[in-house]
């Protein structure tokens, strides 16, 4: 009686067991016991010294330039690989598959290279640096710079999140739109961009992740300057070096707590767009 | 608010005050290769029309060009005498159906029907009246909060319509509406698109590769053949008076035998057929012909002397029998008979038989042409050892 509605569903391929055996056994070695760790370091730190750590006007100004920044270069991400992603989708033509190629570039190089080249580029000697300089706006040693370092980390994360989802859109929704009298502009707002939000938003949050948790560019293009130009994990870094572990420990776990809220909170909403488009 | 539908666009070009649609020498080519080829014709408003023939013979072309969603190369459209050539789809006031629908997937059948209204600032009270009307015109109750995901075929099809009928269109055009659905769905769709178009009365133009759904549904049909307008007239017309070769074997069994008339009687090997009862004849003497005789047009009978062909094969189709003969000095023909028919006593593989056309269209032969070979059936080729 009771194994009717007990017994497990057959699948094809069976293995539930096995493999979420192996997942948590993964996710467990690779980043729950990293960061238990961590956590665990930062608290041998009394409630006082935890905030002597981590909550100095220096600390709070690096978290707030590392998400402010972070998020800005997401957003510009989101904007602009949207266009690419467009583009190399819906068009053809002679070079398509180099600028495809050029999408994924930021994934392979080592990103020390990019900070040295950006800064190269922007410092106000650079090649668009000096007519920038000109016009009054420097961008190497400014959070600005951080910001343009932190876009070309996470340039390829909304292209490849937003191209399949655009593979599939057949431009008959968009010319049905056209014929129920929509302008284009209308068409963008009310047909494609409602059913690119999930995959933008998942592209956008990668690109934002990735970017908080950068590092070897923007030790080159920000200028490391205490409150103005210093990021969270370049903090974290100089107080190892002070072997200050614990404070360092300190700032991590801050860092941490606030990305695993943001991206739960990016998760809840991802869902709640799904839901509504996609209704089953 | 009221309605704001139409927009008198920019520059329209009044030509004739007639409504309905005129599509005037339309081409467009892809390349090399021309879609549409010098295709003109006239609807009057109301009517409800097919555009048949083959898949890939330009029929959707010419439907998304009168959309405005293809720009044509040549020709021009005009919808109730006003010259749309320059109008963005969006001014045109046509409802396009797509063949898989292109329902909004974000948007239940509410949302989706109401968009077109939307779009154009309509007033929200006055959005939900129609919205309302809609529905139930289609038979879409209880179904309004679903997302197109949760539909059937069938549903989503009558979404799409009551969709594209919203602001309502001066013209509303079907590519394929029922090819995307199961056989059963199909016919009751069509009977109901049939209801619909005599309720609603807009003018219409689907289009179709199947021949019973253009004759089942539409008061004219337009044979469309390699880009060109191969025919335009109502369905009898076209059933008893093929305009050229193409129409008649596309139309249906039929047999297709080269001949020549002259004095008076048109000859294919031993067959004979007389001039009254060829359609078509061109005149002067002993001209080459092309003969399109339809399976149902013969009569058989068992010859006891001599006759003209024999019998090959009798093969029972339900309530048909189709009787293939090999005609004497020709080629091979054949004839379809209701199952219990007095003309098939004594007809059997092997026998000598007489046969009667009782009606023919014949085609001048143009030099060159290759020979007819039969469209229905081919016989297996026979190695004699």
């Amino acid at each position: 009686m009771f194994d009717d509605v007990t017994r497990k569903r057959r699948r094809v391929l069976p293995g539930f067991g096995l493999t979420l055996g192996v997942t948590l056994l993964y996710l467990s070695l690779l980043v729950l016991l990293p960061l238990a760790g961590l956590v665990l370091k930062a608290a041998s730190l009394s409630w006082a010294e935890f905030r002597a750590a981590a909550a100095t006007p220096r600390a709070l100004a690096a978290y707030r330039l590392s998400f402010g920044a972070s998020f800005v270069a997401a957003l510009v991400n989101a904007v602009f690989g949207l266009v690419v992603a467009w583009v190399l989708v819906r068009y053809r033509f002679p070079g398509r598959r180099l600028v495809e190629a050029l999408v994924d570039l930021p994934f392979a190089l080592p990103t020390a290279v990019a900070g040295i080249t950006l800064t190269t580029l922007l410092a106000r000697n650079g090649w668009l640096g000096k007519p920038l300089h000109a016009l009054g706006v420097d961008v190497a040693f400014t959070p600005l710079g951080i910001v343009v370092a932190l876009t070309f980390i996470g340039l390829p994360f909304v292209v490849r999140t937003v191209q399949p989802v655009l593979e599939e859109m057949e431009p008959d929704m968009e010319e049905a739109s056209a014929c129920l009298g929509a302008s284009r502009w209308r068409t963008l707002t009310a047909v494609v961009l409602p059913q690119l939000g999930p995959a933008l938003l998942t592209g956008f949050t990668l690109a934002f992740a990735r970017a908080t948790g950068e590092y070897g560019s923007i030790v080159f293009i920000s200028g490391n300057m205490p409150m103005r130009t210093e990021i969270a994990p370049l903090l974290i870094a100089t107080k190892l070096e002070e072997y200050d572990y614990a404070g360092a420990a300190a700032v991590a776990t801050v860092m941490l707590g606030v990305s695993f809220v943001l991206l739960l909170a990016i998760g809840r909403l991802q869902r709640w767009s799904g839901a509504t488009h996609r209704a089953a | 608010m009221g309605i704001v539908i139409s927009r008198p666009g920019r520059a329209e070009r009044a030509v004739s005050a007639a409504p309905g649609i005129r599509v005037e020498r339309l081409t467009k080519r892809f390349g090399a290769f021309t879609a549409v080829d010098d295709v003109s014709f006239d609807i009057p408003a109301g009517e409800l029309v097919a555009m048949l023939g083959p898949s890939g013979g330009g029929k959707s072309t010419i439907l998304r060009i009168i959309a405005g969603l293809e720009q044509a190369d040549g020709g021009s459209v005009w919808l109730d005498g006003l010259g749309v050539d320059h109008l963005p789809p969006r001014e045109r006031r046509v409802g396009f159906v797509f063949q898989h629908y292109a329902l909004f997937r974000h948007m239940t059948v509410e949302e989706n029907i109401g968009y077109a209204l939307r779009v154009r600032r309509v007033g929200c009270a006055e959005r939900r009246e129609r919205v309302a009307e809609l529905v139930a015109l289609m038979g879409l109750h209880g179904l309004e909060r679903r997302y197109p995901s949760q539909l059937s075929g069938g549903q989503r099809q009558r979404v799409a319509l009551a969709r594209s009928l919203a602001a309502r269109p001066r013209l509303l055009l079907l590519d394929e509406p029922f090819a995307a659905v199961d056989a059963r769905v199909r016919e009751e769709l069509r009977h109901w698109l049939r209801r619909l178009h005599d309720e609603v009365h807009v003018t219409s133009i689907f289009v179709t590769h199947d021949q019973e759904e253009a004759f089942a549904l539409a008061d004219r049909v337009l044979l469309i053949h390699d880009g060109r307008l191969e025919q335009d007239g109502s369905p009898l017309e076209i059933l008893d008076d093929p305009a050229t070769e193409f129409v008649a074997r596309f139309i249906g069994d039929v047999n297709v035998l080269d001949g020549v008339v002259r004095a008076g009687e048109a000859t294919v090997g031993a067959l004979r057929v007389p001039v009254a009862r060829v359609t078509a004849v061109p005149p002067g003497e002993r001209v080459p012909v092309r003969l399109v005789i339809r399976s149902y047009d013969l009569k058989f009978w068992r010859a006891e002397d001599g006759g003209v062909a024999t019998v090959r094969r009798v093969i029972t189709l339900g309530d048909r029998v189709r009787v293939e003969a090999m005609v004497d000095q020709a080629g091979p023909l054949f004839a379809q008979f209701p199952r219990r028919s007095s003309l098939l006593h004594g007809v059997a593989p092997g026998v000598r038989i007489g046969i009667e056309v009782t009606a023919a269209r014949a085609y001048p032969l143009a030099p060159g042409a290759r020979p007819a070979v039969p469209v229905q059936h081919r016989e297996p080729r026979r190695t004699f050892a």
